[in-house]
Order: structure tokens, then C-alpha cells, then sequence
């Protein structure tokens, strides 16, 4: 048992700590001005970013970020919910939402801030343009592959439609609207940091490439990992939240594959 | 990127409504769009600064397509795509193919994979510019880095799919191992490689305009980014729109290679045709 669980953890952690060691040893003499030596890379990691950066970058980014997703997950599932219910409002929307949805959203930051400035409010908008697709559009399958004899059961038993959308449409769609969820994850993390690159005053995006700007390499590279230790931590925590959510989901499928 | 990335193969399940008019209907919710975007700005609930009626658009689109920079900045676009997409496609599923065949090395990658693959591809932004400036190289590694996960995770999917009893046949026949990737490998893996290539040639897009319009590397996210600066409002829709436009067609090509390429699979054939 001890044996199975130190093998697992060998797998986990043998090829991440092997990269990061061959990382420091290689780099540990580099004299290249863009590649520094992960020493000194760490050296200014803490430092730079936690005395003061954090409450003044790294949590208006996150914020912003939170806002601009909630906001598109609230929209994105009522719309979808409606569009999906319904066979010609779909065939109505379709063709407009395929052409909307295939905009790379970073072109949106310019067009956002002839509207919304450079503040907080365009990046949220931003991030909220970029969200919403793939939430809104799986929500939309997701509500039409409900299974049609629970809908028509819902309605022979007279249940009434809230608690038929909640328990029902809602339901049966969110395996579908977490796969959304987690696509629209990734954009938004991808716009917190176009948006703030693009124009602003804070935020993790704007000081990395500021440090970029002005040279400061070790620093910028902190800034490149801190970045990814997000990215890491919002899946790691996204995945939290769907186990917990689809928790049901999942026993199904299993039963599914035993049964 | 509609498409639930865990349920490559589920496709087969999606059947078009034959209700009357569809096409009619898509049409008509076009036009109310475009009249929308029309009255928007020309009833003035939307200042024309900074939305410009659907028309001028089209103006600047039409003034835009006679620019010979125009059209070199599309070709940069396309070509960064698809050497990047094709760079990253063809280095995930080898990569892929090798992970996902050996146990023990899906085992021991499995941690730096789900490690690497959420880092967003834009934090490498400024590395790019630091080596490469602002040459289209800069943009091609974060298209390349976007797209190989997206490919690769799919690749190793598909590759551990396999039927046991598939493989097993395979082995007790004494396929040596390039037979046993053609004949019993690559078959199953296909429909996940091909899901696989559907979501990269999406992100690949996205990033080769977003590489463009922030760093400056040469083709239309440059000339978003410059038509933005020069106050030219109508230019930079017409420009988005093209872009859209892209997307659209990008997703369509990609649809159809996948549609031509698993002709033989089960969740193609039962596909009713539209």
C-alpha cells in the first residue's frame, strides 16, 4: 500500500522537480541577458511581487477577472437556457452567434475602449465578451439534449417551470455548461492579461511587461511564472468546483461503464 | 471551439431539427442583426464615434480590400496560422503517439502536462518580444505553445482508447511497432486528433491576431491595432469583421477535414446528412 503510494507520488513529482533542477543547473552560470539563472529568478521573486504588488496587481487582476467570468456565466446560462428551448429562436440566433462567437476576442479590447475607456469597467468587459461564448453556446446543446421524456414527464406531472429548469434543464444541461465553463476559463485568464497589456495602470499583465520594457529580465520572468502558477491554480480550483458540482454526473458514467 | 473537449466522439448524437425554414430563419436573424447594427448609431442611442453605422462599415471594408497592404497583412495572418498550427500538430501528436503508447511515461508526464497546459499562452508575450521583437516569430511561439496542448492532450486521449483486444491481435500477429501505429493506433486515435486539430486551428487564430495586435508582428491584428491608433474607427470594425470572417471559415474547413477524414467512423456514417 506505502508502496503503491510512493510510486504515485514519483510520478507526480519525478519529472517536474528533474525539469526544474536541469533548469537551475543549466541556467546556473548562464551569462545570456534574457534567460538568467533561475537563482536570481527566484531570488527576486518574492520581493517583487509579494511587498506590495499583490493588493496593488495581482488582486484588482483577479477581481476583475472574477467579475468579467460570473458576469458571463449568469448571462451566458439564461441566454443559452432560452435559446435552447426554443427550436426557432436557435435557428434565429445560429447563424449570428457562429460569426460572433469565431471573433478572436482580444480584437475586442480597442473596440471596449472607444466605449468604456481604459478602466476597470473595459476590462471586465473585456473579459466578459470573451467569456461568454463558449458558456452561452454549450449551455445551448446542453439544453437541447435534455432527454425528452424527463421533459415530458416534468410536464405530465404538472411540475411547474422553475422547478422544472432548475431540476431538469439545469441539471441535464451542466455537464455540458462545465465544459463550456472551463473553455471560457482559459479566454479570460488569456484577456485578464491582453487587456492590462494593451492599457492600464495595474495588474499583472501591465507590470510584467513593463518589466519587459525597462529591462528588469529576472523580474519579467517572475511575472511569466507567477502568471502560470494562476493558470494552475484557477484550473486546479475550477476542477474543485465541477467535481463537487457534477459529483452525480460523474457516479452516473461510472456506474455507466461498471454496469 | 463549440465542441465538449472530454466528448470527442459524441458527435454522432447531433441531429438537425427538419423543421420548416431554418435556413429562412438564420437568414432573417442575419439581416436583423446587420439592420440593428444599422439603427444603432443613426437613431443616436449609440454615439457614431464609436460605433459607425453597418454601412460605413462596409465602406471602410470595401476602401480596405483595394489597399495592397491590405491583403499582404491577410497572407501574413494566414501563413503565421498555418505554419504555427502545423508546427504544433505535428510535434503534439508524435509527441502524443510516444506518451500515450508507454505507460509509464503517460504516468510520469501526466503531473508537467496539467502543469504546462494552463499557463496562458499570452504570459510568454514578453519573452517573445525580448527575443524575437516584433518578427513573426514572436507570434509564432505563442501560436505554437496555445496549440500543442490542445493537440496533444486529445493525441494521448486517443491513443489510450485503444481496444485491448485490438492491440493484443496486433501483438500476437507480430506487427512491429510502425505497423501497430498504422493499423491499430492511428485509427482509433483519428476521431480525437481530428477534435484535437478542430480546437487548435481556433486558438491558433485567436493567438496569431492577438500576437499582432499586442507585440506588432506583421498582418491584420498590426492593422487593428494601427487603425485604433489613428482614430479610424470604421476601418477597425471592418477589420474585426474580417477577422470574424476568418473564424468562420477556419471553423468550416476544419468541420469538413473532419468530416472527410472519419467517413469511415460510426459516428459519421450515422450522421444524417443536412
Amino acid at each position: 500500500m506505502i508502496g503503491r503510494i510512493g510510486m504515485r507520488l514519483v510520478e507526480i513529482f519525478a519529472l517536474p522537480v528533474v525539469l526544474t533542477a536541469l533548469w537551475w543547473v543549466l541556467s546556473a552560470d548562464s551569462t545570456n541577458f534574457f534567460f538568467p539563472p533561475l537563482s536570481s529568478i527566484v531570488d527576486v521573486f518574492v520581493p517583487t511581487w509579494f511587498e506590495g504588488r499583490i493588493l496593488d496587481d495581482v488582486v484588482p487582476s483577479l477581481l476583475r477577472l472574477a467579475a468579467g467570468y460570473l458576469l458571463a456565466l449568469l448571462v451566458g446560462i439564461l441566454l443559452g437556457s432560452a435559446i435552447g428551448s426554443s427550436t426557432r429562436l436557435r435557428q434565429f440566433c445560429e447563424p449570428v452567434l457562429e460569426f460572433l462567437r469565431a471573433i478572436p476576442p482580444p480584437v475586442l479590447v480597442p473596440i471596449l475602449m472607444l466605449f468604456a475607456g481604459v478602466d476597470n469597467t473595459m476590462k471586465v468587459l473585456v473579459i466578459f465578451s470573451g467569456c461568454i461564448w463558449p458558456i452561452l453556446l454549450n449551455t445551448v446543446e446542453g439544453v437541447r439534449g435534455v432527454d425528452p421524456v424527463l421533459r415530458d414527464t416534468a410536464r405530465s406531472y404538472r411540475m411547474p417551470w422553475r422547478t422544472t429548469y432548475v431540476h431538469l434543464v439545469l441539471r441535464g444541461a451542466s455537464p455540458r455548461i462545465a465544459a463550456g465553463a472551463r473553455q471560457a476559463l482559459a479566454i479570460g485568464i488569456i484577456l485578464m492579461v491582453i487587456s492590462e497589456m494593451f492599457a492600464a495602470t495595474n495588474g499583472i499583465g501591465f507590470t510584467t511587461i513593463q518589466f519587459q520594457r525597462s529591462f528588469a529580465i529576472p523580474e519579467m520572468w517572475s511575472g511569466i511564472i507567477l502568471l502560470g502558477f494562476i493558470g494552475l491554480g484557477l484550473s486546479l480550483l475550477f476542477r474543485f468546483a465541477e467535481s463537487r458540482v457534477l459529483r452525480w454526473y460523474e457516479g452516473m458514467r461510472r456506474q455507466e461503464r461498471e454496469g | 471551439m463549440t465542441a465538449d473537449a472530454n466528448a470527442p466522439v459524441s458527435r454522432g448524437a447531433r441531429l438537425r431539427p427538419s423543421s420548416l425554414g431554418g435556413g429562412t430563419l438564420g437568414l432573417l436573424g442575419i439581416v436583423t442583426f446587420i439592420v440593428f447594427l444599422e439603427l444603432l448609431p443613426r437613431t443616436g442611442l449609440v454615439d457614431e464615434q464609436f460605433l459607425p453605422p453597418f454601412s460605413s462599415m462596409v465602406a471602410a471594408l470595401v476602401e480596405e480590400m483595394q489597399a495592397p497592404a491590405f491583403w499582404s497583412a491577410l497572407g501574413s495572418t494566414i501563413t503565421g496560422w498555418a505554419i504555427g498550427l502545423t508546427i504544433a500538430c505535428v510535434a503534439a501528436t508524435v509527441l502524443g503517439i510516444v506518451i500515450g503508447s508507454v505507460g509509464v511515461l503517460r504516468r510520469m508526464t501526466a503531473s508537467t502536462i496539467e502543469f504546462l497546459r494552463p499557463i496562458p499562452s499570452v504570459a510568454l508575450i514578453p519573452l517573445a518580444v525580448l527575443v524575437y521583437g516584433t518578427q513573426m516569430q514572436a507570434t509564432l511561439i505563442l501560436v505554437i505553445y496555445a496549440s500543442f496542448w490542445q493537440m496533444l492532450v486529445q493525441v494521448i486521449y486517443g491513443v489510450q482508447d485503444v481496444d485491448p483486444v485490438a492491440s493484443d491481435t496486433a501483438r500476437s500477429f507480430r506487427f512491429g511497432p510502425l505497423r501497430r501505429v498504422r493499423a491499430v493506433l492511428w485509427p482509433t486515435a483519428l476521431p480525437y486528433v481530428v477534435t484535437g486539430f478542430r480546437l487548435a486551428a481556433a486558438v491558433a487564430l485567436v493567438l496569431e491576431i492577438t500576437g499582432e495586435l499586442i507585440i506588432g508582428s506583421p498582418g491584420l491584428g498590426k492593422r487593428i491595432a494601427i487603425a485604433q491608433t489613428s482614430g479610424a474607427v470604421d476601418t477597425m470594425f471592418a477589420l474585426v469583421i474580417v477577422t470574424g470572417a476568418l473564424g468562420v471559415v477556419v471553423n468550416l474547413l476544419a468541420r469538413a477535414a473532419e468530416r472527410r477524414l472519419l467517413r469511415w467512423h460510426p459516428s459519421v456514417r450515422s450522421e444524417v446528412p443536412a
